[in-house]
This record gives C-alpha cells, sequence and structure tokens, in this order.
C-alpha cells in the first residue's frame, strides 16, 4: 500500500541493535571476570565483599522482575529477605544440621517458604497500585519485624538466633559461598532473561507503561502481577538463606530492615530499571563499593557520605541508568551515521541533476 | 452484523445513550458523526465492553454482548482502537503489535498473521525495533491499526482515527480503513472530520443528545439538508 510514503518522506535507517556478537563477548568477559575473582583476589576482606556482592546481585535480579519490569516499586520486599534468614536460622536449629556444606541444602527450602509467603502477601498488596502499593509493602515489612520481634518462643525476638559456622579454614571460608551466590545469580539472571523475551515478560511491561491499557488488550493483569511477585520473593528468600549462612547470626532489625529495600532499589536505578543486567551491574558497583567504603572508612560513617555522593554522581551523569545511558548513547551515534549516509546518498542524485 | 436496540448508558451522572437504535451491515463502514457530546465515545465503549449498558440490548452476529468482559468481546472479534495514543511507549513496534495477538497462544497463528501485517504495513517492517515512543503521530496510528488487525477481527471500531494528524497522515488513515473494509472486515468509526468520515463510510449515522438522529448512506447524509445546517456550515463539498 502506497499511504505508508505520506507518513514520512525523509529516509530514515533501519533500526539499530547492537550486534549478538559484542553483546555475548561482554556477557562472558564479565562471567569470566565474576568466576576469577576470588581466585586473583583471595584477601578474605576482598572476597567477603564479593559474598556480599553475590548475595545482592541475586536478591536485586529477584526484585527487578517483579519492580522493574511491572514498575510496582516495591519497598517491602525486605519482609522475603528476612523470611529466608529465619527460615535457614529455625530450620537448621530444629532439623540439627550440621555447619557445613548440608547448609546449603536449605536454600531450596528458603525459596520455596518465601515464595509461599508471596502468594497472600501479594494477593493483598497487588489490589493497590503506585504510591499506596508502596505504603502497603513498607508497613507489612514493619510488621513481619514486630512479628519477629515479639515471637519470641520462635525467633528469639530481639536476642537472634544464631547460625553455627562451618569449621573451615579461614584462607577458603568464604569460597563455598561466593561461588553458590554466584551459581544462584546466574539462575536469578537467567529467569529474568527468559522471563524479558516471553509473552509473560511482554505482559508485566505492558503493566508497566499502562496497567489499564494492558488488560483492554485481554492481559490478566492480576496474575501476571501476582506470578512475578512469587518469582521475585523466591530469588530473595534464597538470597536471606544465604545471607544468614554467611553472616551467622539473624535479628528482626536487620532481617526487616527498611535499608534493605532502599538499597535495592539504588542499585536497580543506578544499574538501569526494567533491563535485564542493569541491576547486576548496580548491584556489583554499589554493593561492592558500600562494603569497600564500610571497611575503609566506616568508623565514623564516612562512607555514607562517599556511597551517597557516588550515587548522586551516576543518576546526574546517567539518569536512566548506567547500562540504558551507554546502549542509548551507542545506539544514537550508530543511528546518526547511517542518517548522514542516507541524506547524502538521498541529496547526491538531486544535487547531479540540478549541475545538469 | 451488530445490532444496537434501545440502548441506555451512562457514567454514573446520567445517561449519555438514550435509546439507541443502530444496525452495522456486514462488510461496510459505517460512519457515526455528531456535535461534542453527543454519546459518539459513549456508543464505541458500548460496542467494546468497556460500558455496560443500563438498559437495552446489544448483539454481534446474532449473540448478545451487553454485560461481557472486554476480553471476552476482544475474543469475539470486535477489536478496538482508542481515541487517544494507546501504544505502549517504552516497549518497541514489535512487542507493541505482538501483545495485539495476546489472547492467541498458538504462536505459529501469531508468527503468520504478524507476517500478513507486515505485509499490509510496508512502515511497520522498518521500525520493528523501534521504541513506539519515539515514533511521529501517524506512524503511531499506524502501529495502533496493525496491532488491531493481529485477532483477525470481524468488526474493528475505530475512535477518531484521524485525531491529531496532519492531513497527508490522515489521508493514510483513510487509505487504511478502505483497505480493511477491502480484505473482508466491518469497521464501525467515529470521526470528528464530518466531510473526510462520511465521504469514506458507506453508511453513516448522525448521533445528537444521546439518539440517532439520521441514518442512511454516507453520500446521503451528506447531502441531507439538515446535515448541511447542523454541521456543515452550509456545504457538502467533499474533499
Amino acid at each position: 500500500m502506497s499511504t505508508d510514503t505520506t507518513i514520512s518522506q525523509r529516509p530514515t535507517p533501519p533500526s539499530y541493535e547492537v550486534p549478538k556478537a559484542i553483546r555475548f563477548g561482554a556477557l562472558a568477559v564479565g562471567f569470566l571476570v565474576l568466576v576469577l575473582f576470588p581466585l586473583v583476589f583471595n584477601n578474605p576482606t576482598i572476597s567477603t565483599i564479593g559474598v556480599f556482592a553475590m548475595i545482592f546481585l541475586m536478591a536485586v535480579t529477584g526484585w527487578n522482575i517483579f519492580s522493574g519490569y511491572t514498575g510496582y516499586i516495591a519497598l517491602g520486599h525486605a519482609v522475603f529477605f528476612g523470611i529466608g534468614q529465619y527460615a535457614t536460622a529455625m530450620l537448621a536449629s530444629y532439623w540439627q544440621i550440621p555447619p557445613g556444606w548440608e547448609t546449603f541444602l536449605l536454600i531450596p527450602v528458603s525459596m520455596f517458604l518465601a515464595g509461599l509467603a508471596a502468594i497472600p502477601i501479594g494477593l493483598i498488596v497487588l489490589r493497590v497500585r503506585k504510591h499506596t502499593f508502596i505504603v502497603l509493602t513498607i508497613a507489612l515489612m514493619f510488621i513481619f519485624q514486630l512479628f519477629a520481634y515479639n515471637l519470641r518462643g520462635w525467633t528469639g525476638g530481639s536476642q537472634g538466633l544464631e547460625v553455627s559456622q562451618p569449621p573451615w579454614d579461614g584462607s577458603i571460608f568464604n569460597l563455598p559461598y561466593y561461588y553458590v551466590g554466584l551459581f544462584l545469580a546466574i539462575i536469578a539472571i537467567v529467569t529474568s532473561f527468559m522471563i524479558r523475551r516471553s509473552k509473560f515478560g511482554l505482559s508485566l511491561l505492558a503493566i508497566r507503561d499502562d496497567e489499564d491499557r494492558a488488560r483492554s488488550l485481554g492481559i490478566n493483569t492480576r496474575n501476571s502481577k501476582l506470578t512475578a511477585f512469587v518469582i521475585s520473593a523466591i530469588f530473595l528468600g534464597a538470597a536471606g538463606c544465604m545471607y544468614a549462612m554467611f553472616v551467622g547470626s539473624v535479628y528482626p532489625q536487620f532481617s526487616f530492615d527498611p535499608a534493605f529495600d532502599l538499597e535495592l532499589s539504588i542499585m536497580a536505578f543506578a544499574g538501569g530499571l526494567g533491563t535485564i543486567l542493569g541491576p547486576s551491574l548496580g548491584a556489583l558497583i554499589i554493593s561492592g563499593a558500600q562494603q569497600y567504603f564500610l571497611i575503609t572508612f566506616g568508623g565514623a560513617n564516612v562512607f555514607l557520605i562517599v556511597y551517597g555522593a557516588l550515587f548522586i554522581l551516576i543518576l546526574r551523569l546517567l539518569p536512566g541508568g548506567v547500562v540504558p545511558a551507554i546502549s542509548d548513547k551507542w545506539r544514537s551515534h550508530v543511528v546518526r551515521k547511517e542518517q548522514r549516509i542516507l541524506d547524502s546518498e538521498s541529496e547526491g542524485p538531486a544535487e547531479a541533476g540540478a549541475h545538469k | 452484523m451488530l445490532t444496537l436496540s434501545g440502548v441506555f448508558a451512562g457514567y454514573g451522572g446520567g445517561d449519555i445513550l438514550r435509546g439507541v437504535d443502530l444496525t452495522v451491515e456486514k462488510g461496510s463502514i459505517t460512519c457515526v458523526v455528531g456535535p461534542n457530546g453527543a454519546g459518539k465515545s459513549t456508543l464505541l465503549k458500548v460496542v467494546s465492553g468497556l460500558l455496560v449498558p443500563r438498559l437495552g440490548s446489544v448483539t454481534f452476529q446474532g449473540e448478545s454482548i451487553a454485560g461481557k468482559s472486554p476480553q471476552a468481546i476482544l475474543k469475539g472479534g470486535i477489536v478496538q482502537v482508542m481515541q487517544a495514543r494507546s501504544l505502549f511507549p517504552d516497549l518497541t513496534v514489535r512487542e507493541n503489535i505482538e501483545l495485539g495477538a495476546f489472547l492467541i497462544n498458538d504462536q505459529k497463528i501469531v508468527q503468520q498473521r504478524f507476517n500478513e501485517i507486515l505485509d499490509q504495513f510496508p512502515m511497520v517492517k522498518d521500525r520493528l525495533k523501534d521504541k513506539a515512543g519515539s515514533l511521529s503521530g501517524g506512524q503511531q496510528r499506524t502501529v495502533e491499526f496493525a496491532r488491531a488487525l493481529m485477532l483477525d477481527p470481524a468488526l474493528v471500531v475505530l475512535d477518531e482515527p484521524s485525531m491529531g494528524l496532519e492531513p497527508k497522515a490522515a489521508a493514510a488513515m483513510y487509505g487504511y480503513v478502505r483497505q480493511m473494509r477491502e480484505h473482508g472486515r466491518t469497521v464501525l468509526l467515529v470521526e470528528q472530520n464530518v466531510r473526510a468520515g462520511l465521504g469514506l463510510a458507506t453508511h453513516g449515522v448522525v448521533l445528537e443528545a444521546g439518539r440517532v438522529r439520521l441514518t442512511g448512506t454516507g453520500k446521503e447524509i451528506l447531502e441531507n439538508p439538515q446535515m448541511k445546517v447542523l454541521y456543515l456550515g452550509g456545504s457538502t463539498q467533499t474533499e
């Protein structure tokens, strides 16, 4: 049909996407760096930073599956992080699991329990939208914190619970946690990738853009949101379990910590909210920097100032986050270049005709 | 194909439609015109299930659809293209079009429809990877049309397809509407540009204060003396 030509007269270059070779190459390099990191930097202080980075990597990727893809900014996912922690501490004690490799078997149990808890919680909080949703998730997180303080018989109240540490040598102590964390983080990233490329993922992105419009196209928005919420909680449960095992203790104020969700959202925003790899990059940069500054300037809380300054700097220079900013700049550079070629080609014959 | 009889509907502050009787013939382009507040958009909402009529019946292909959910009506073969820009701006053109077939689970059918759509709308083919929000108004409207056809609807409901478009882009949209009819679809549209809308339509309906005032072919409506006085400022010359 010829009517198309009347809409846009100027020849425009075709859409541009970063070549697969570059994308997969960058991913392979990133993967290799993560695998080699604790072997190259075998200082326990540095590998401790690595373990926390892996825990946050898996947590923020899980958080992004719900909040990044649907646009519902959840500030109460600490509930599932806390459930993972308490499930680990309570079950390790109840089942008398000896400290060591066996404790890692609690990871799937924590994931299951966090996912299970997300169903009724999701059915309640997902009835509302926008600011009300944010407030409701925060309120729910404090309710769980109160439970942890007051159900002393199970949770130990403000005394908390201990998770026995394995008798591994200090020089290699961090390695199992690091590699199990990396493995789980990769599962989270692959899950996020598969969701983003699926019909289900498309429904989540449509909800993010306009939920009512998504419904008008036949999308069951309630089911899509709830499914994403539960998947998201499962990875937070895994992160909580890893955290409890690594730190060795569980307390209400740290398990259900309002700052935890702020950290997750800062990491996701800095890296690129709603993208597949942006939050991962944000988690690696921010959690790594946070731990490093804590160790370097921890005594006087100077690390918080440096941490804040870094975040402001990223948002000022790269407002959409690191990954979208870099890919947008690269894409517009390539498209501008192709547009110049097309313009010169379309002007060329006309000018030649005029000279005749 | 579509029959409304004695339809009363509104938004809570009283009825906007007050006893609408209307028939849309199969294979026709039926254009509804009328002054602001006549109930044109409300009528389309009733047809696509976004508004449940208080009284009256709506039947499509012999089956009552009044009170059915928008999803059920969508599945039944009625697709509406909204008045305002209704694309998802942060999604690519391809993703926007794929969302049009969200109700179809068979990916082979989706792919086949997608290829047919690309043949019908060449502009779409060139812009598949671009974000929908980066397109011009006319291009966005084209993608909306393409998305609407992914469900292979029997009836396409268009709410002011030319709104906000420059004349060339509006002409392109009218071209697409004719093309839909050539492909065997029935079109029900509301159009503020009375001359262009009725010039395009096989059937015309004039709605005023929630009631059908005139019906006939597009040409008959355009040449009706009442229309000249009411809406066309004394002239009925089509462009």
